[in-house]
């Protein structure tokens, strides 16, 4: 256990998910000298396991007039800031004949209030808007909701953040907070690489640790009451649907389908779990079965429709300071001056909020770190885009036209990463050689992922380029990524520690929707991974 | 019991992604610019789900030989989606040389009328290039011969009338070759049928099965025909007439492609659509019905089973009656496509990829020495008849050749 150079920052971040990667950029944007850690991944906490819906506001306009009015205006942002991480699909509100239609009349009138367009479509039109749709539906509202791309998007912020000099560090934890006194000076990290720890020094610490921050909060001295919520949702192997589709009623369990690059997903389900149960969600034959029953509403035909996996997610829900019960729940943005708060300065707290509102806590975080360094710099990232979603001379944002001939996986690469793509390389045949099909990643772009991406391992790179996420989860493309790994790094003992890894990581996902054609195709990536290539894989666990 | 809910009932879908299908594309292994049956079907499916855009245009390399939809162990029905989806997204519109090969009823109708000389012209090296030139077909390409009386005009005038002394009734759809280029192979078919007791009828109204408009895009010309010889050819069934056929390509068209690409319901006449082949192996299996031969028949063929063949299940049936001439030395070939996929090999772009995917094949027919290949399918024929020196004939003609119809006759107390 060594230090190493001691290095001095103006604010370090903690937290790799949306939240501290948005922060990041505000942050570096300012001038600020700035350290993002993660312990993990980018994107390994609730970040990456949401829907992926670029909320209009509408599902918190009759409950929640503040989120709704947050939302509505970060969704415009967004379309033009993160639009490679954006799709434009708009969203439609059903009432179903169990639903009571008066509730729609209610709901229109309070996204109108929220400055959300909300118009009422006849149900004739809604079926040619969305054929997936739900036939017996009486009742459909039309809303600007879209899908947004969490891993996408984290990775640009984050990326962009890099771009104007901040430093990151994943799998760097937190392990303690280094202190003057009261005043946090800094974070001691462990590396969990080397398994080293390190010390380093910021004038401000800005906590982004989601459900996490519950632990950094207490490390710095302090108390806030976390209340985790459990969310399950299921992915299905292609798009059903084009639109999302909503239920338009109160908000309850399953009533969200939203379709995001080739697939679509159905969500969610809520439960409070305990806090010590949140780093290993698993998904339950209930949660899966109201999954099922409740999706089949929205759009009936994914009753006859693969499931891909199932996964769970944990709402960072914060209960306000003066119920510590956790009855008076806000899912509002909450910004905590632990100076202010608790009388420890040099320390702030982001959190609560949602992935839709994430540039905005950036922004209340980093106007708050500014003041208190006296830094006088307004915010910029709701003009500025993003790297990768820079408008190019000419052009106009919107769908983007194809010449004959371009090859599939050089358009979903676009897809991907932007403008960025291209700096994928693609000069021969070995770049262009396909590692994931199902859903088109190209040796050239896992190349491109692993040095430009912060990519160490199979979970990063799927993170990064979905490899592996598709139809087959991997069947194919796990082995040829793994061996790009292992070439890049020179370190193929590491790679196949890796391998057995993610192939475990895979089945974890398919496990609670393991029958017909996904468990076919497990017990087919079984019959190669151990059969074939020898991999243990069931040893190993 | 737990029953089990939530299954896929997307064919694509059940993809497990071994690949399997990718090793047996003919076209794959010979042209890099192909994606392959997986990568253009079950997993180009998904993308173009998302956004049409994705739909990509080398698809048109796939020759619908459906090999992809045999070797696939989870029923995908690959070929199918890979056909739909060119005719659902592609963007491209049939020019004057697809109008021109995919129409074979209106070429077969001016062609036989001025046989001599389209005959002569189509060889000559002036038309071949601006043909080439021009219209994109390939100068390599050796056109199959117009006939200067079409089956249909020749039956007319000279079965007809006898047809009627028969007990038992077949209808017969020919197709546009064996009516326009090649009438033997059809009056080849009236002389086995009726020597076995059949007379043979013509449909009400037959046209061009399609398949090489839905080929060349242009699937709702292919449908309207398609009515049209489904009418028929229920019509026929109604009156207690099976239709029999003699080339693989517009049985299957008939049987599969019209439900699977076109959406015409044909479920109640699919099995009244047969190959003459095997209605009559069965005829001999089940009801007694027998051949005779001539002794002095004496030849070493071997068979090549064309595509659609292998998909329909049938070669047996072709080959074993084949094996029933006494003097025929029998050899079955690998099965391996020969390339033409139709008017595939005759359009300039694809003419050196066909020769290449047929290469195998031709070495092999040149290295066994045979007298004759024989194939179900005439477009097999011209590519073999093209690229080897070796004479291809239909089953159906190597029978009646070989048949002794008096003998046949006796033995069938037919008088």
């Amino acid at each position: 256990m060594t230090d190493e150079t001691i290095k001095q920052y103006d604010v370090i971040v903690i937290g790799g998910g949306i939240t501290g990667a948005g922060t990041a950029r505000d942050c570096a944007m300012r001038g600020l000298k700035t350290l993002l850690v993660e312990r993990y991944d980018l994107t390994t906490g609730a970040t990456g396991r949401n829907h992926g819906l670029l909320h209009s506001g509408a599902r918190y306009a009759v409950t929640d007039h503040e989120s709704a009015e947050e939302c509505i205006s970060e969704n415009m942002i967004l379309r033009s800031i993160a639009r490679h991480c954006v799709e434009e699909t708009d969203g439609l509100f059903i009432t179903l004949p169990e639903d009571d239609l008066a509730y729609q009349a209610t709901f229109i009138e309070s996204c109108l209030r929220a400055g959300i367009k909300a118009e009422a479509i006849d149900p004739a039109e809604a079926r040619i808007l969305e054929p997936a749709v739900n036939k017996d539906l009486i009742g459909a509202v039309k809303v600007p909701d879209g899908a947004v791309d969490p891993f996408r998007l984290t990775m640009a912020n984050v990326y962009d953040a890099r771009m104007h000099g901040a430093d990151v560090l994943t799998y760097h934890e937190v392990v303690g907070m280094e202190k003057d006194g009261d005043r946090v000076v800094g974070v001691k990290l462990l590396n969990h690489h080397n398994h080293q720890t390190k010390i380093v020094h910021a004038a401000i610490t800005i906590n982004a640790a989601g459900i996490w921050g519950q632990k950094i909060v207490q490390m710095a001295g302090a108390q806030i009451g976390m209340f985790p919520a459990k969310g399950a949702l299921l992915v299905f192997g292609h798009r059903v649907n084009n639109v999302v589709i909503n239920r338009c009623r109160k908000p309850a369990n399953a009533d969200i389908l939203v379709p995001g690059d080739t697939v679509c997903v159905i969500g969610t389900t809520s439960d409070r779990v305990p806090f010590d149960t949140v780093d290993d969600m698993r998904v339950t034959p209930e949660e899966v079965d109201v999954l099922l029953r409740e999706g089949e509403k929205l759009a009936p035909c994914l009753a006859t429709t693969r499931i891909l996996r199932a996964y769970a997610g944990v709402r960072p829900l914060v209960a306000a300071d003066n119920d510590p019960s956790g009855r008076n729940i806000s899912r509002g943005i909450v910004c905590l001056d632990h100076e202010e708060r608790d009388g420890i300065p040099g320390f702030i707290t982001i959190t609560g909020g949602k992935l839709m509102t994430y540039r905005l806590m950036a922004e209340w975080a980093t106007d708050m770190a500014c003041r208190k360094l006296g830094i006088d710099k307004k915010c910029a990232t709701a003009t500025t885009p993003l790297y990768g979603s820079e408008l190019k001379a000419g052009e106009t944002r919107g769908k983007k036209t194809y010449s004959i001939g371009e090859k599939v996986a050089f358009r979903a690469a676009e897809g991907r990463h932007g403008t960025l793509s291209k700096d994928v390389p693609k000069a021969d045949i070995y770049d262009n050689a396909l590692v994931c099909e199902c859903e088109q990643v190209t040796v050239g772009e896992v190349k491109y992922a692993i040095e430009n991406l912060n990519v160490h391992n199979m979970l990063n790179l799927r993170r990064r380029t979905r490899v592996a996420m598709g139809t087959c989860q991997g069947e194919l493309c796990m082995c040829r990524a793994a061996g790009i790994l292992a070439k890049s790094e020179g370190n193929a003992a590491k790679a196949q520690v890796d391998l057995v890894e993610f192939v475990n990581e895979r089945w974890h996902g398919m496990y609670p929707v393991g029958w017909a054609d996904t468990l076919c195709e497990g017990q087919f990536t079984s019959m190669i991974y151990e059969g074939l290539c020898g991999l243990n894989v069931f040893d190993k666990k | 019991m737990t029953v089990i809910k939530n299954i896929s009932e997307n064919n694509f879908e059940q993809c497990l992604k071994c690949s399997v299908c990718t090793v047996y594309c003919p076209v794959l292994a010979v042209n890099p610019a192909y994606p392959g049956p997986k990568q253009a079907g079950p997993d180009g499916e998904r993308y173009r789900l998302k956004d049409p855009q994705f739909y990509d245009e080398a698809l048109k390399y796939c020759l619908n030989c459906k090999r992809c939809e045999l070797a696939c162990p989870s029923g995908v029905k690959i070929g199918d989606i890979i056909q739909l989806a060119r005719i659902k997204y592609s963007k491209q519109r049939p020019g004057l040389r697809e109008i021109m090969l995919a129409n074979t009823d209106i070429m077969g109708s001016i062609a036989t009328r001025m046989a001599p000389i389209v005959n002569t012209s189509l060889k000559l090296t002036p038309v071949k290039k601006v043909m080439d030139g021009v219209l994109g077909i390939s100068s390599h390409a050796k056109f199959p011969q117009y006939a200067g009386e079409r089956f249909e005009t020749w039956y007319k005038k000279n079965a007809a009338q006898e047809q009627k002394q028969y007990a038992k009734q077949v209808s017969y759809f020919h197709g546009c070759y064996a009516n326009y280029n090649y009438p033997k192979l059809s009056k080849d078919l009236v002389k086995i049928m009726n020597a076995i007791g059949y007379g043979v009828q013509l449909l009400d109204k037959e046209k061009c099965c399609g398949v090489a408009l839905i080929a060349n895009m242009q699937s709702a010309q292919a449908k309207k025909q398609g009515l049209v010889n489904i009418a028929s050819i229920r019509k026929a069934k109604a009156e207690g007439r099976v239709t029999l056929t003699t080339s693989t390509t517009c049985t299957f068209t008939m049987r599969d492609e019209y439900e699977h690409l076109l959406g015409i319901d044909n479920h109640d006449v699919k099995e009244s659509i047969q190959l003459a082949t095997k209605f009559i192996y069965e005829l001999i299996e089940r009801q007694g019905v027998r051949l005779a031969f001539r002794s002095d028949y004496k030849k070493r063929i071997a068979y090549h089973t064309p595509c659609h063949m292998e998909k329909l299940g049938w070669a047996i049936y072709s080959t074993s009656l084949m094996r029933m001439i006494p003097g025929v030395d029998f050899v079955m070939l690998d099965s391996q496509c020969c390339g033409i996929s139709g008017t595939y090999g005759f359009k300039k772009e694809n003419y050196p990829y066909s020769q290449k995917i047929g290469e195998g094949l031709f070495k092999q027919i040149e290295s066994l020495k045979v007298d004759l290949v024989a194939t179900d399918c005439e477009t097999c024929k011209w590519q073999i008849e093209m690229s080897t020196t070796a004479p291809v004939e239909n089953p159906i003609s190597i029978i009646a050749d070989a048949l002794d119809v008096e003998a046949t006759k006796a033995l069938n107390s037919i008088k």
